[in-house]
């Protein structure tokens, strides 16, 4: 992994179009700005990786679905 | 086109019907192409079946039948990459992940999935907003609605 030391208000440059802007620092937080263009999604590592899990758990349902709505509309 | 699917066998549907998902959805980017169908008569759930894969689907619903404030913006980027054009263009619909007994059903209203009906291009999106859990309990302010 590449690791570059940066100061508030400095730019890391990635390809022609990807800019990330160090905003803020405080405390062990830091506020970090994204320019991208529309085809790069840009995520919370973990939340994305919540809602992977999710869609897995999701469709992996092994119960038979008919059933339980029938036996719910009872 | 016939195809074989999770819950309904095999049937028949229109190829004009598909939805695309041009970049699949998380934890299945390479499955681009689904159907909806309907899953119960009173038209609250739908089964969102994959083209390719006869043992994915999700069971979906309209998210404003439990949740009439769900509310959130779409942004630009995906406005772009949907090409939607006008809001009554788009349709909501969030993924449950049953529970048993049914009253415990969460539904994702964190990550809801637009599908721009004028040219079935669909997106599974992240909200980035914290009101809206990934496991929203589907019956949390409608209690009357469990029974169906």
């Amino acid at each position: 992994m590449l690791i570059l030391t940066r100061k508030k208000g400095e730019t890391i440059q990635i390809g022609n179009e990807i800019e990330i802007k160090i905003i803020s620092i405080q405390g062990d937080q830091v506020k970090i700005g994204i320019e991208a263009p529309k085809t790069v999604e840009v995520y919370r590592k973990e939340i994305y990786e919540q809602i992977q899990e999710e869609n897995k758990q999701a469709a992996t349902s092994t119960m038979n679905v008919l059933d339980l709505f029938k036996k719910c509309q009872k | 086109m016939n195809i074989q699917t999770k819950y309904h066998g095999e049937i028949t549907i229109e190829e004009t019907d598909i939805i695309q998902f041009e970049n699949g959805i998380p934890g299945f980017l390479n499955e681009h192409e689904f159907i909806i169908l309907p899953l119960t008569e009173d038209g609250i759930y739908s089964i969102m079946q994959s083209i390719r894969t006869p043992q994915l689907a999700f069971v979906i619903t309209n998210p404003f039948i439990f949740y009439k404030d769900y509310d959130f913006t779409i942004e630009d980027k995906i406005v772009k990459q949907l090409d939607i054009k006008s809001v009554t263009d788009v349709k909501v619909f969030n993924i449950l992940t049953l529970q048993d007994p049914f009253e415990k059903t969460t539904i994702n209203l964190q990550a809801p999935i637009i599908i721009n009906t004028k040219n079935n291009q669909a997106k599974q999106v992240i909200l980035n907003n914290d009101l809206y859990r990934i496991k929203h309990p589907l019956f949390n302010e409608s209690p009357d609605l469990i029974k169906g």
